[in-house]
């Protein structure tokens, strides 16, 4: 239901911000593990997995959602070039800017002109992928939708 | 070194993506979320929660956003980095180093490593 994919979106955009995760020069401090680093966003992905490692757990004992029909898994199972590449390229990006996708959304809605051009060119990097580096099935089924 | 909003944040994002599990068993990948909400409401409706959200802080607590770090062709150039990588490696911080982490998937914490590693030696490379 999308009242509560809506609600869902307020309380992980309240939680990037909350955090520092929609502060790029934080960000940039946690990954500087070289330079003056700031380890304190280790404590949002131990305090969202302990909560989710719990939650993801308790939530798929049950038969299925509650306003839908099966849970969603993830398409791809291998190891591959494909998620190294992938996530090489995204660390890249992450670590030149300062944003990955969440918090990039969440500080376009302030109105900051690189949020703004941020998000602007990742969808455009989504359109490529769509059109060039996906798999044909993918492309199937995005065209279908 | 602010420990606990981090913390607190963390929290909130683990209960939004157990909420969304749980409501519309939807992984809360917020890549996939945004690169899908063309065409599903249900992901359209929580890339509109996340701009409220930002909405909210925008108003109130706009300190939250801080300042950018590069110039804006070096921020126009990682933003296709990461549309196109998380598409590619079929996910982000989000998607694989919460969701994917929270299910003990071995793909995903493959993925983490890696970004996490090229993104240090990013920044290694920028700010030397």
């Amino acid at each position: 239901m999308k009242l509560w994919a809506l609600i869902a979106g307020v309380l992980f955009g309240l939680g990037l911000g909350i955090s520092g995760m929609t502060d790029p020069r934080k960000v940039i401090g946690f990954l500087d593990v070289t330079g003056s680093w700031d380890p304190s966003l280790a404590f949002v992905m131990g305090g969202a997995l302990a909560v989710h490692g719990i939650g993801n757990r308790l939530v798929r004992k049950r038969p299925k959602p509650i306003f839908s029909s099966a849970f969603g898994l993830p398409p791809f199972s291998a190891i591959d070039g494909r998620l190294i590449g992938g996530a090489v390229l995204f660390g890249v990006g992450w670590g030149l800017a300062g944003y990955c996708p969440g918090p990039a959304v969440v500080s376009a809605a302030s109105g900051a002109p690189g949020a703004l051009v941020f998000v602007g060119t990742m969808a455009v990097g989504m359109l490529i992928y769509r059109y060039i580096g996906a798999p044909a099935a993918i492309q199937a089924a995005s065209s279908s939708s | 070194m602010d420990y606990l909003p981090a913390l607190l944040g963390g929290v909130l994002i683990g209960l939004a993506a157990t909420l969304l599990l749980f409501t519309n068993g939807k992984i809360a990948g917020i890549s996939g979320i945004v690169s899908d909400a063309v065409g599903s409401g249900a992901d359209r409706a929580f890339v509109g929660g996340l701009l409220i959200a930002g909405l909210c802080f925008a108003l109130f607590r706009p300190a939250v956003f801080g300042e950018t770090v590069a110039p804006i062709g070096m921020i126009a150039v990682a933003g296709l980095l990461v549309g196109f990588g998380t598409r590619l490696g079929n996910g982000c911080t989000s998607g694989h180093g919460v969701c994917g982490l929270a299910r003990l998937s071995p793909r995903s914490l493959v993925a983490t490593l890696t970004f996490m590693l090229t993104a240090g030696l990013t920044v290694l490379a920028v700010r030397a």
